[in-house]
């Protein structure tokens, strides 16, 4: 049966990612930065409107300009554009500056239609309906227990309405591909996380052999959700490629990244919670809906985190003329998490009771959650925080927190281990390393089981030619690949002991590895160098496929963020002065990029609490900020000191981490708000604008 | 480096510039970040051409051809453009991302200072050095810069890493002490999507703690 190691020399430590150096030194190539022989250029023409029909579309005097080499469009007459952005045709030229200009001269018109771009318009009884079955989806679902009797039982009832706007994944390298035919053989340059399921989608779509395909993602500029399966560029591209008969890169530009690949949908809730004399939650009912763009869904769980006996939900998802929701990093949950933890907050102040007490006493007494927040608490100051409301100045402090978890397990995943003869170890896995460290994360995990150092150690990942691996979704990776390339390195370690044994005159099952050795156990002057070892073992070398051992993944983690801001009420301007995030992700591989995922999360919610918002023209539904300076990501100036606290629990096995520390933390900086101002803010983002309104001065 | 030579930095062909009708004059649109204190003033006798043509830039202390119009940029020039023979430059470190001047993933340095070259023309390069990711190091001799981005994992997906790294050297290069404050807004006009900020601080103070940055 393998196992982890109980004693661990590398696993837990901060390794430097294997492929810092090509990404520093600007050599890591991406999709986006291929430049293959004879390689064609798309520009993409996106429809300008929010809602629109097209009644003429001449693609000739586009296709005459110099340079185009093929055209592909998605119809003509009649087609019903239902967001801006949509792509109505892709040229693909010579070079970009060619595409771009042809682009310019396709003839098209447009009858304009009344677009829907708000969730209470579109819910209104007299909306223009947008698709056959209609705006709204409405969803009774979900409730437990006495509803009416919980809130009848309680010492104080907090009633509120709270709203997350639209978001964008804002991957700074945009979705799209490169696609090369030779015959009926393709091979694909993606940005994906899940190089399997485009290569599967790309065998449907062309009808091609899934023999004759191969994807390639040997570094990719950001998914965070965005980037599943097959996408529309990607075969966009490979349509492009067939009709030239050259390789054609589509890669999209800005506008249509921001308007077309995937955002997070809003949510709105109102809510009404209640707790008894000991602040146990009784009851919980709320009302909620939110827009996922065209495509509608926008799902996110009520209530959070806390535990609820009685509780009643009614959902709707609406439809509005705008591009469709995509995961989105954590998809549903730091949704989730704001509107819960400011029902909290208000109940709280109807409670007399200390914020922090009152998730303590909802949350199991005997759960990692209580040392998290006990420490948490300490380390951000939380005995100085002043009590909600009693501060008069112009600049006012406040102190937040909230807490996170996590659900899923690792996903399905097989792995190729060699040894050479000279000792390189090799591992194929086909995964992809979307930034979150993977490829690092498996040298780490063979080398510990060959005694070896993680740098010597060769790794190959993103390709669909490799073991098959899934997704990178729902932080399953490193609980699918670290389990398989730890089992299967132990079935070649297992076939070198055998070869072996008869030289060190010893059992097989009497051998180990220590650094740099193999040796017999408790007689180490028995013993071979690595190289040595490795250097009987003729041309061949060893080598093994297989599937992951699934004791060698866990499931499940928590997590709690604190955070301190400063306020200031008379330009409504929130900074954020600290955070103290925690969190523990079982077993933990390398500790360096594990850290780093915490920071991603914290300063993803930083963006998603102060400053992001999709906007979009109240009129036309034309997306407003499409771009980098009106869509506000949090800058290096923005940064608080961020303080992470990542806790070790290898009993629990290997567990993905990339998701639950980004969803409590715009909960803790609204919590931080609403100490200082002793008024909730109740929408996201907590902008000038929004914290003014909240104060009742605009 | 494909279709390159050493240079003298003096790499503008006037003759086959001027082979190109007169029809606008090149525009010098060179948006500084927000730690280049000025914008490299703009070429004192900008060409007049129009089509395509084939210009001598100085990147990364090479003389390099490169087939350019009068409105391709310096970052398309750098990633797309080819030399007269077809080869691609393939200098694709600096990246595209925002090309309008928002992001700093495409940050090279002019004459030493950090711009965006999505909004610097090719032309406006010419008779300026220009430095870019790729020019700083190379994976087996990274720049300091480069090597404190490693040892302190300033880099999760990578894409606005090049950018960063090139405005952190530009940064130490003008200012080689700085505060942590102005290492900030030294950065200030670079974006990373991935929240690598807390560690890029720490390896750019690294880098100017050990007094290599430059
Ligand atoms: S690509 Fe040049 S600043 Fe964004
Ligand atoms: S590392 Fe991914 S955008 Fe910065």
């Amino acid at each position: 049966m393998p196992s982890w190691p109980k004693e661990r020399r590398l696993l837990g430590t901060r390794v430097t990612r294997l492929e810092a150096p090509l990404k520093v030194a600007g050599r890591a190539k991406y999709a986006y930065d291929q430049n293959l022989p004879g390689m064609l250029q798309t520009a993409v023409l996106g429809s300008p409107h929010g809602r629109a029909r097209i009644t003429r579309l001449d693609l000739e005097a586009a296709r005459r300009m110099p340079g185009v080499k093929a055209v592909w469009t998605g119809g003509g007459p009649g087609r019903e554009l239902r967001h801006h952005g949509e792509m109505i045709a892709a040229i693909a030229a010579e070079t970009l500056d060619q595409a771009r200009d042809a682009v310019r001269k396709i003839d098209i018109a447009y009858e304009v239609l009344p677009a829907v771009v708000t969730e209470e318009d579109s819910m209104a009884p007299n909306a223009p309906q947008l698709v056959r079955e209609g705006n709204v989806n409405v969803r009774n679902n979900e409730g437990r227990g006495d509803v009416p009797q919980g809130f009848a039982a309680a010492k104080a009832v907090f009633e509120g309405t709270f709203r997350c706007r639209v978001v964008t994944h804002c991957c700074l390298e945009p979705h799209g591909a490169v696609a090369q035919w030779d015959g009926d053989r393709i091979t694909v340059w993606a940005t994906t996380q899940g190089i399997h399921d485009v290569k599967d989608g790309i065998a449907n779509v062309f009808k091609v052999s899934p023999a004759n395909i191969e994807v390639i993602c040997e570094h990719m500029g950001g998914g965070f959700g965005s980037k599943f399966g097959l996408e529309h560029e990607a075969v966009v591209a490979a349509s492009l490629a067939r009709d030239a008969g050259r390789p054609v890169k589509l890669m999209l530009e800005r506008e249509n990244e921001q308007t077309t690949a995937g955002c997070r949908p809003s949510a709105v809730a109102t809510i009404k919670i209640a707790a008894d004399e000991s602040g146990r939650l009784t009851a919980f009912d709320a009302t909620t809906y939110g827009t996922g763009g065209i495509g509608g869904g926008a799902g996110f769980g009520l209530p959070f985190m806390y535990r609820v006996p009685a509780f009643g939900r009614k959902h709707s998802d609406v439809r509005i003329n705008a591009g469709s929701a995509r995961a989105m990093r954590a998809p549903g949950h730091p949704e989730s998490s704001f509107l819960m933890e400011s029902a909290m907050e208000g109940l709280a102040v109807k409670l007399g009771l200390d914020p922090l007490d009152l998730r303590r006493r909802n949350l199991p007494a005997d759960s990692l959650w209580q040392k998290q927040l006990t420490l948490g608490a300490e380390r951000i100051g939380w005995p100085e925080r002043l009590p909600t409301g009693s501060q008069t100045g112009r600049l006012r402090v406040g102190y937040g927190c909230a807490v996170t978890g996590w659900w899923g397990g690792g996903h399905d995943s097989n792995a190729r281990v060699a040894i050479h003869n000279d000792g390189q170890v090799e591992v194929w896995c086909g995964t992809q390393d979307l930034g979150t460290g993977t490829r690092t994360a498996l040298a780490v995990v063979a080398a510990e089981t060959f005694g070896l150092q993680p740098h010597d150690v060769l790794i190959h990942v993103g390709r669909a030619s490799y073991p098959p691996s899934g997704s990178s979704g729902g932080s399953s990776t490193i609980g699918g690949v670290a389990p398989a390339v730890r089992t299967v390195s132990e079935t070649v370690l297992g076939q070198l002991f055998e070869r072996l044994a008869p030289a060190l005159d010893a059992a097989p099952a009497d051998l180990e590895v220590a650094p740099g050795v193999v040796r017999v156990k408790g007689k180490p002057d028995q013993s071979l160098s690595w190289k040595d070892a490795c250097a009987r073992l003729g041309a061949q070398g060893l080598s093994a496929e297989g599937a992951k051992d699934k004791s060698l993944a866990g499931g499940g983690c928590n997590g709690a963020q604190f955070a301190k801001v400063e306020v200031d009420v008379e330009t409504g301007i929130v900074r954020v002065r600290k955070m103290v995030a925690l969190q523990d992700c079982g077993l933990i591989v390398n500790l360096l990029t594990a850290e780093s995922q915490v920071y991603g999360g914290v300063v993803l919610g930083i963006g998603y609490a102060l400053y992001e918002e999709r906007v979009l023209d109240r009129d036309s539904g034309r997306m407003l900020n499409p771009n980098l300076e009106f869509y506000k990501l949090a800058g290096p100036g923005d940064m608080p000191e961020i303080e992470v606290i990542m806790q070790d629990l290898p009993e629990r096995q290997v567990i993905g981490l990339g998701e639950p520390p980004t969803i409590p933390t715009a909960s803790a900086i609204a919590g931080a708000v609403h100490n200082a101002l002793g008024v909730l803010v109740p929408s996201l983002p907590l902008t000038p604008a929004n914290v003014l309104a909240a104060l009742g001065e605009v | 480096m494909d279709g390159s030579e050493p240079g003298d930095g003096q790499g503008f062909s006037r003759r086959d510039f001027l082979r190109g009708a007169a029809t606008g004059a090149v525009v010098s649109s060179l948006v500084g970040q927000a730690s280049a204190a000025d914008p490299p003033a703009p070429s004192a006798s900008a060409p007049i051409v129009s089509g395509a043509v084939t210009a001598q830039l100085m990147v990364n202390g090479h003389r390099l051809q490169v087939v350019v119009e009068p409105r391709t940029t310096l970052l398309d020039a750098l990633r797309d453009g080819k030399a007269p023979d077809g080869k691609p430059i393939d200098l694709t470190g600096a990246k595209r991302v925002c090309d309008r001047g928002a992001c700093g993933s495409c940050t090279v340095l002019f004459d030493g200072k950090p711009v965006y070259a999505c909004s610097v023309l090719a032309l406006d390069a010419l008779g300026h050095a220009i430095t870019t990711v790729e020019g700083l190091g190379d994976v087996d001799r990274l720049h300091p810069v480069q090597e404190a981005f490693v040892q302190h994992d300033a880099l999760m997906c990578g894409f606005c890493t090049p950018g960063f790294v090139v405005a952190a050297a530009g940064l130490l290069k003008a200012n080689p002490h700085p505060s942590p404050e102005e290492i900030r807004r030294g950065l200030g006009g670079n974006l990373c999507r991935c929240g690598t900020y807390s560690r890029i601080l720490e390896a750019v103070a690294e880098a100017a703690r050990t007094g290599k940055g430059a």
